[in-house]
């Protein structure tokens, strides 16, 4: 069932516009993460979805009715803001109980509901403190807390671990899927980090140029990324590009890098002759072949499990292979390899319009 | 670490020193005058070797004015009293008005409103004197000369503004978005404003109610020339000692001691107000 349906949504200021025409549909429980690079409108997305801002144009559907006209406070949308936004003269319990007090719980309903949640977070010892006595990961838990008291049907969560340390954004990466589905709530949660949008989405939205660029599952966006924009926004390294052209002729379909020919898949073979970007995933990167792609080693940068290395053809193009650093007999700085691309993460993009071309 | 010399120490306490003892030499001066007569208070070399009295004080509080030409009438404490009751009500209907005005020049962006809030403001630096003439005409043929009510309002002028300008700046300073997460979590606008916008604005609700109270008790030339001797308050009430026979320092003294009481307990009583860092660490920065 479709929980939450956004209609050729619209939101500009002045002249300026945010974005234009978004449309997304998520269902009942799902978790729909919104990704995209600062200043791209998450943020106004989920307040418009709040109703704490109106949109331009367009329409937001909440359990298949137009919420155009209903005020934020009968949404039945939880939010979990960025800067926390804790009520600062309320102590945690207190901030905590504010939707259930709102609702008109009883004062037994409202502790129980506090405790509840708050045990859930991790974060009954510190229920008595103000605000500004808590830690900055009690303090997004408090948020959380906050948002998830009231049971709502649609949860909104913009980049709640943005502010805390790096250990507990990992343990959050791992809690967070199985605490929001416990939840049942339908998610929409917004992040800059493809690592937290991986781990925790159903689907991904990536929100770019005031559009979504590309909706899929995690998989998909990854494995079959709509733009070399998209491509560029997920992995890390980031996959390595570089400015050629197609061509055919009987041995089969080609790129032409760093001088030296590659060979394509034969599917291409209908986008013969067009300025193209090549694009490869340093993961897909092989150097241990003997023939291929000749390159010289330039640097070598362990990163725990992966290393990552720097490479140079005799031309000139540079591009990195990220090997897992268990592999046997990682080439030292100097060396001179061959470099194969695997298939599955060589991906040929449109160079004027960045969209992939489908071989 | 400390890196403070026992020379810097021994500067800054003189140096603190210094400072009390030049703002607060005038008041102890005043209070020690209001324990003497005339006599005392005016030989020369001042001295402070006198026999205290209370007389300046029961002759405010009784009203009764004995000089060298008699006796005469003095209604202090008349005087006192609509101190209190103009500048505690001006302040009440400036916060009443001015608070809501304040939230919304802070938080809505309308036709105009720049220069509404900066007229507003300007009533404060225009000289007293400039608006007196014809508002003395107004309020004749309105029929509010020498009444509370048209006091009041004209007491306006001092205390909105201050109180619209200071409040707007620590509505300013709320996060939206703690407003935001209130009604989102399922309460409406105004209980928004009264739970979370008032009480967080209330250490600046404090300081501009307290200026304002200052502020008005403070005037002199409104009430001097738009009210008649039993709506004066002190300020203008203090030239009664002023008198035939000479000027009478013991009371004027006296005087003065009584009428900073009130604003000096007040301040006192608000300063907890005043100091602020509540909404500190609820937003991060």
């Amino acid at each position: 069932m479709t929980q939450l349906s956004i209609t050729s949504l619209s939101k500009s200021y002045g002249s300026f516009k945010v974005f234009d025409g978004l449309n997304l549909e998520a269902k009942a429980g799902e978790i729909v993460v919104i990704f995209g690079g600062s200043g791209t409108g998450k943020t106004i997305l989920l307040r418009l979805i709040a109703g704490v801002e109106e949109p331009s144009s367009g329409v937001i559907a909440i359990g298949g009715h137009d919420v155009s006209d209903i005020a934020p406070e009968h949404r039945g949308v939880g939010m979990a803001f960025q800067n926390f936004a804790l009520f600062p003269h309320l102590s945690a319990a207190e901030n905590i109980a504010t939707p259930l007090r709102a609702a008109g719980a009883a004062e037994d309903k409202v502790k129980a509901g506090v405790n509840k949640v708050a045990k859930l977070l991790k974060i009954d010892h510190v229920l008595t403190h103000a605000p500004r006595e808590l830690s900055n990961g009690q303090k997004q838990r408090t948020a959380l807390a906050r948002a998830l008291a009231a049971e709502p049907q649609i949860l909104l969560l913009d980049d709640p671990l943005r502010n805390v340390d790096a250990k507990l954004r990992f343990e959050m990466r791992l809690e967070l899927p199985r605490l929001l589905r416990q939840s049942g709530a339908t998610v929409l949660y917004v992040t800059q980090d493809y690592k937290e949008a991986m781990a925790l989405a159903d689907r991904i939205a990536v929100l770019a140029g005031g559009k979504f660029v590309q909706t899929a599952t995690p998989e998909d966006i990854y494995m079959r990324p709509a733009t070399l924009g998209v491509a560029r926004l997920f992995g890390d390294p980031s996959i390595n590009t570089a400015e050629t052209s197609l061509e055919a002729d009987g041995a089969g379909v080609h790129v032409t890098l760093g001088g030296t020919r590659v060979q394509v898949a034969a599917d291409y073979k209908a986008h013969a002759g067009e300025a193209v970007t090549f694009g490869v995933r340093p993961e897909s990167v092989d150097v241990s072949a003997d023939s291929g792609l000749a390159a010289e080693v330039v640097a070598v940068t362990p990163l725990n499990e992966r290393t990552v290395l720097l490479l140079q053809t005799p031309s000139g193009w540079e591009f990195l292979a990220s090997l897992p650093s268990s592999a046997a007999d990682i080439p030292e700085p100097g060396a001179k390899v061959f470099a194969r691309f695997a298939e599955a993460g060589t991906h040929i993009f449109d160079r004027q319009t960045g969209e992939r071309l489908h071989g | 670490m400390d890196h403070t010399s026992t020379f810097e120490k021994t500067l800054r306490g003189v140096l603190i020193t210094l400072v009390l003892v030049f703002f607060l030499f005038p008041i102890v001066w005043i209070f020690l005058m209001s324990l003497q007569t005339n006599e005392t208070i005016l030989r020369i070399p001042p001295s402070l070797a006198f026999t205290p009295i209370i007389d300046n004080y029961t002759a405010l509080i009784t009203g009764q004015l004995r000089t060298a030409a008699g006796s005469l009438q003095l209604n202090f404490m008349q005087n006192m009293f609509n101190s209190v009751l103009l500048s505690v009500c001006s302040v009440a209907v400036s916060l009443v008005l001015g608070v809501p005005a304040a939230y919304a020049f802070a938080r809505f962006k309308f036709r105009l409103g720049e220069d509404i809030a900066f007229t507003l403001l300007s009533f404060r630096f225009a000289p007293a004197l400039l608006v007196l003439l014809p508002l003395s005409l107004y309020f004749k043929s309105l029929g509010l000369t020498n009444t509370y009510v048209g006091l009041i309002w004209v007491y306006q002028l001092i205390c909105l503004p201050l109180i619209l300008w200071i409040v707007r700046g620590y509505f300013e300073d709320i996060s939206p978005d703690i407003e935001h997460a209130y009604r989102i979590a399922g309460n409406s606008w105004w209980q928004t404003f009264r739970k979370i916008s008032i009480p967080l604005a209330k250490p600046g609700i404090a300081a501009a109610g307290l200026l304002a109270f200052i502020f008005a008790w403070n005037n002199f030339v409104f009430a001097l020339i738009l009210a008649s001797a039993d709506k004066q308050p002190v300020t203008v009430g203090a030239l009664a000692f002023v008198t035939a026979s000479g000027i009478q320092y013991g009371q004027i003294a006296a005087a003065i001691i009584i009428s900073i009481t009130p604003t000096l307990a007040l301040a006192l009583y608000a300063q907890r107000y005043l100091v602020e860092g509540l909404s500190m660490g609820a937003v991060k920065g």
